[in-house]
This record gives structure tokens, C-alpha cells and sequence, in this order.
């Protein structure tokens, strides 16, 4: 990741249960400007934008009224119009099980991440509920299933997890672009190397004791995955307990939990220019979802896991009771880097220094759902 | 030209302001209605029937003469008044929560 100067503008693209919101700084990083609600009372579950062409953003609208929509802005966010928003299972869909293991049809519920190809403007991938992935190659306006994917011998068997069956992470090898990775709570991790074509699972290592055969080769609860562009087969997970890495592209896991006060939490980045420098955010299970003790902090990690340091400083010590979703921390790429987290308390938190001092950027959004970064020119 | 009012997020979804003023031929219906509607406005494809299925999503209704036709096939021909523009199909986000 280039090292960006501080001339370069950061924007903050934030999806809440109640709208989108931009945030905008120049590259000190002190002063903020907010722009939104976009698509206010809609729930947001992410907004993204191309790596090609960052002024084009794609975002998931979504109601329990009236349903998915896929919106696109050509100017950074200032504008937008919906595109395509008809996701359709390939041939006959058949099931999966259901939380109670019988089979349950296949059903659309919304799109969960969308992820801008690193090539392409017009190509964008969608991981959506019930899990499944599709990519649109024409600016999102058509979409088709990755088929093989849900197609995976496995498929049949993955069961939802309490947030649903979702498909909510979505990684490209910058080195390979054949090769995606993707995580579904909870069948767990899934890798291609034929651009999508044919899956197969890559939990080798994962050990999840609430699933009958903690070892198996499916059913894991991945929270989600990260990657640093300039190494990509390091791989690092938040699982449903655990923070686990692989040196081999997911070949093979080991647990980096070392010293962390739980290893439960949704949330995993990694430092724009320390590959081994990574981040999380522990959070207590299974039923509270909020920080041990209250106190909001963020684990350091400059080992690549197992050696962990809490980054407290500027961040709420006492009677703090958020959780920090999945897609809710983000990295930008000036030096030092910037970290920033959303809160479902509605505060978006950023450091400017790499983790050691947090301010938040605004602090009464409703319920954060996604954060992104983009480090413009 | 039939009148449909929509819920307030569909407006704005599809910069409609006021009650949408369509053409429909006769017999009108409600897939009628619906046809004409998406035609004319294709950012709510989806928001109130199923692309594929078309069926109806499931916290949609829809009202015409203080009479819920929600249940009712959409090919059956709505109310004269209806047609003629006399009364608007009310289309309404279903109330939920507490």
C-alpha cells in the first residue's frame, strides 16, 4: 500500500441502520466534515468504493418494507441512483438447513458487502443472505450468481448463524486475480482460484467447539478476514472465539489469540504499511456483545497475533456497553496510518497515529454498521 | 389516468412527488397497475412484488374504497372509481413495532 501524503483528503463512507453518512478530512486528520443521511430511515450494511476509480461508490439499501436496492454514485457520494437491484439464484436453488436442521429453500434477504473489483470499475461483487456470491460486470445495473459457490458439495448442509446466513466478507488477491476468498457465517472460509468458478472450503485448523465435530470441514462461524495487499497469502480471521492466521492462503489456520482479554469479536484490519501489525476489537460472549468491563478497546497486535496490547487512549473506559460490527473498522493508507471503527452507539472512532490516540469523528450516527476508508490524491 | 399514492421512502426512492399519475388499460387491475407503475418508475422494481415470483412482499398492502385489496388476485378488476381516478390505490408500508 503506497504511503500517501498528508495533502491527500481521507473519506469515511459509513453505513447505519438508519442511513449512509460521508465523512470527510484532509489529510491531518483533525477536522471533519459529515454529509447525510444518504438514503435516510434505509439501512445501510455497507458502501464501498472502486479502487480504480474511488469517486465511484457502490452501496446496499435495504428495508424489511421494501427489500434490496444497489445504489451507485459517480461523484464521491454526493449524489447517487439506484441501479440493479434483481438477485436471482442460478437454476433451482434448493436448500440448506435451517436452525432447527430441517431443509429451508434458498432465499434472497439482502446484500450484506460489496466488493469493487481492484481492475475494473464496472466489476463489483455482492455477498448477500442466504449465502451467495454474484458480481456484476456493467456498474451493478445486472447481477449473476457465482453459483459454484452455494453449488459447493457442503452447500446443503451450512446452517445460519444468529445474524442469518450471510456471505459478509469478500477478499481479492491483489497478486492473483483469480483468486477470492470469501467467509459465510456460519459455513465459514471459502477460497476460488478460477475468478469464482468452483469453491472449496478452507477451514483447516479452525476449531469451533460448539458444532458437533469442532474440526469438521464446514460450519464454522467466521466473523470475518483480512489481508495486507503486499502479502496476500497471510490471511487473518476474527472467528466466533478465536483470532486465527494462515501463512498459506487459508491452506492451514493456527490460533494468534495469545494474550486478548476474549478472543470473541467481529472486527479484524491490518496496518496499511506493517503486515504484521493487525487489529481487533474484544468484545464479550456469547449473549452480552459488549466490551469486557466496559471499557471500549481496541488490541494492537505487531506480531501478527499472539502478543496483543490494549489501545485505550481517547476511548471510553467506564460504562461503555457497544459492540463494533464486522465490517465496522477500516485502515486508510497515509503515514501514519489512520484506524477507524464505527459503534452500534453510533460513534465512529479514528486514530491518526497507527492506535495510540482515538478521538471520535461524530459520535450520535445511529447504530454503525459498516466503515470504509478511501485515501484520495 | 389512475392515481396511486406510495409510502414516503418510495417517493423519494423514485422522485415521485405527489401521487404518481399513470395510463393503464383497462380492465384495470393491480398487476396492471404495477406494470404501469415499474414501468414508468424502475427504482421500484422489487420494493413492492417480487421480481421473479411477483408475488407481493410480505409488509406491502394495498388499499382502494377504505377496502383492503391485499388478499385479492391481481387480475381482478379494481374498483370503478379506481379506474376512472375518481379515488387513488393506496399503496401502504404495513405498520409494525411497538
Amino acid at each position: 500500500m503506497s504511503r500517501m501524503s498528508r495533502m491527500s483528503r481521507i473519506r469515511v463512507l459509513v453505513g447505519t441502520r438508519k442511513g449512509a453518512f460521508v465523512l470527510s478530512a484532509d489529510g491531518k486528520r483533525n477536522h471533519w466534515e459529515i454529509s447525510g443521511p444518504h438514503f435516510p430511515g434505509w439501512e445501510i450494511y455497507h458502501l464501498k468504493g472502486s479502487p480504480v476509480d474511488p469517486n465511484r461508490l457502490y452501496a446496499s439499501q435495504s428495508s424489511g418494507w421494501f427489500g434490496q436496492q444497489i445504489q451507485r454514485s459517480e461523484d464521491g457520494g454526493q449524489t447517487w441512483a439506484p441501479v440493479g437491484n434483481k438477485f436471482v439464484y442460478d437454476g433451482v436453488p434448493g436448500t440448506h438447513q435451517w436452525y432447527d436442521g430441517t431443509p429451508h429453500p434458498w432465499e434472497f434477504a439482502r446484500v450484506w458487502h460489496l466488493e469493487p473489483s481492484l481492475t475494473d470499475p464496472d466489476t463489483v461483487y455482492a455477498g448477500v443472505e442466504d449465502a451467495g456470491l454474484f458480481r456484476s460486470g456493467d456498474g451493478g445495473q445486472t447481477w449473476s450468481e457465482l453459483s459454484g459457490l452455494r453449488g459447493h458439495a457442503t452447500g446443503s448442509s451450512w446452517q445460519p448463524g444468529a445474524g442469518g446466513l450471510c456471505l459478509h466478507t469478500i477478499v481479492q488477491d491483489p497478486s492473483d486475480a483469480r483468486r477470492l476468498f470469501v467467509a459465510i457465517s456460519a459455513a465459514g472460509a471459502f477460497r476460488s482460484d478460477d475468478a469464482g468458478l468452483t469453491w472449496r472450503p478452507i477451514n483447516r485448523g479452525l476449531k469451533s467447539d460448539y458444532i458437533p465435530d469442532p474440526t469438521a470441514e464446514v460450519g464454522h462461524c467466521v466473523h470475518h478476514m483480512a489481508m495486507h495487499p503486499a502479502r496476500p497469502k497471510v490471511l487473518f480471521m476474527q472467528k466466533h472465539w478465536d483470532v486465527m492466521r494462515s501463512d498459506d492462503g487459508g491452506e492451514n489456520w493456527r490460533e494468534v489469540s495469545g494474550n486478548l482479554p476474549t478472543d470473541f469479536g467481529f472486527p479484524i484490519d491490518v496496518h496499511a504499511h506493517e503486515p504484521d501489525t493487525i487489529f481487533v476489537v474484544p468484545i464479550k460472549s456469547d449473549t452480552e456483545h459488549f466490551p469486557p468491563e466496559g471499557k471500549l478497546r481496541v488490541y494492537r497486535s505487531r506480531s501478527g497475533g499472539d502478543e496483543w496490547e490494549p489501545l485505550t487512549q481517547g476511548l471510553p473506559q467506564r460504562d461503555c456497553y457497544v459492540n463494533v460490527l464486522r465490517d465496522a473498522m477500516a485502515v486508510d493508507a497515509l503515514d501514519p496510518c489512520g484506524i477507524y471503527f464505527g459503534t452500534t452507539g453510533g460513534q465512529v472512532y479514528a486514530s491518526a497515529d497507527g492506535g495510540e490516540r482515538w478521538a471520535p469523528i461524530v459520535r450520535d450516527l445511529p447504530a454503525v454498521v459498516s466503515v470504509e476508508v478511501q485515501t484520495l490524491p | 389516468m389512475i392515481r396511486v399514492v406510495l409510502p414516503a421512502p418510495l417517493r423519494v426512492l423514485a422522485w415521485i412527488e405527489g401521487e404518481a399519475l399513470l395510463p393503464v388499460p383497462e380492465p384495470v387491475t393491480l398487476r396492471g397497475v404495477l406494470g404501469a407503475l415499474e414501468a414508468r418508475y424502475p427504482a421500484l422494481l422489487g420494493t413492492l412484488r417480487d421480481q421473479v415470483s411477483q408475488r407481493r412482499r410480505p409488509m406491502i398492502r394495498f388499499f382502494a374504497c377504505e377496502e383492503d385489496w391485499s388478499h385479492q388476485s391481481p387480475d381482478a378488476p379494481l374498483p370503478l372509481s379506481v379506474a376512472r381516478g375518481d379515488e387513488p390505490l393506496l399503496i401502504v408500508g404495513a405498520i409494525a413495532g411497538g
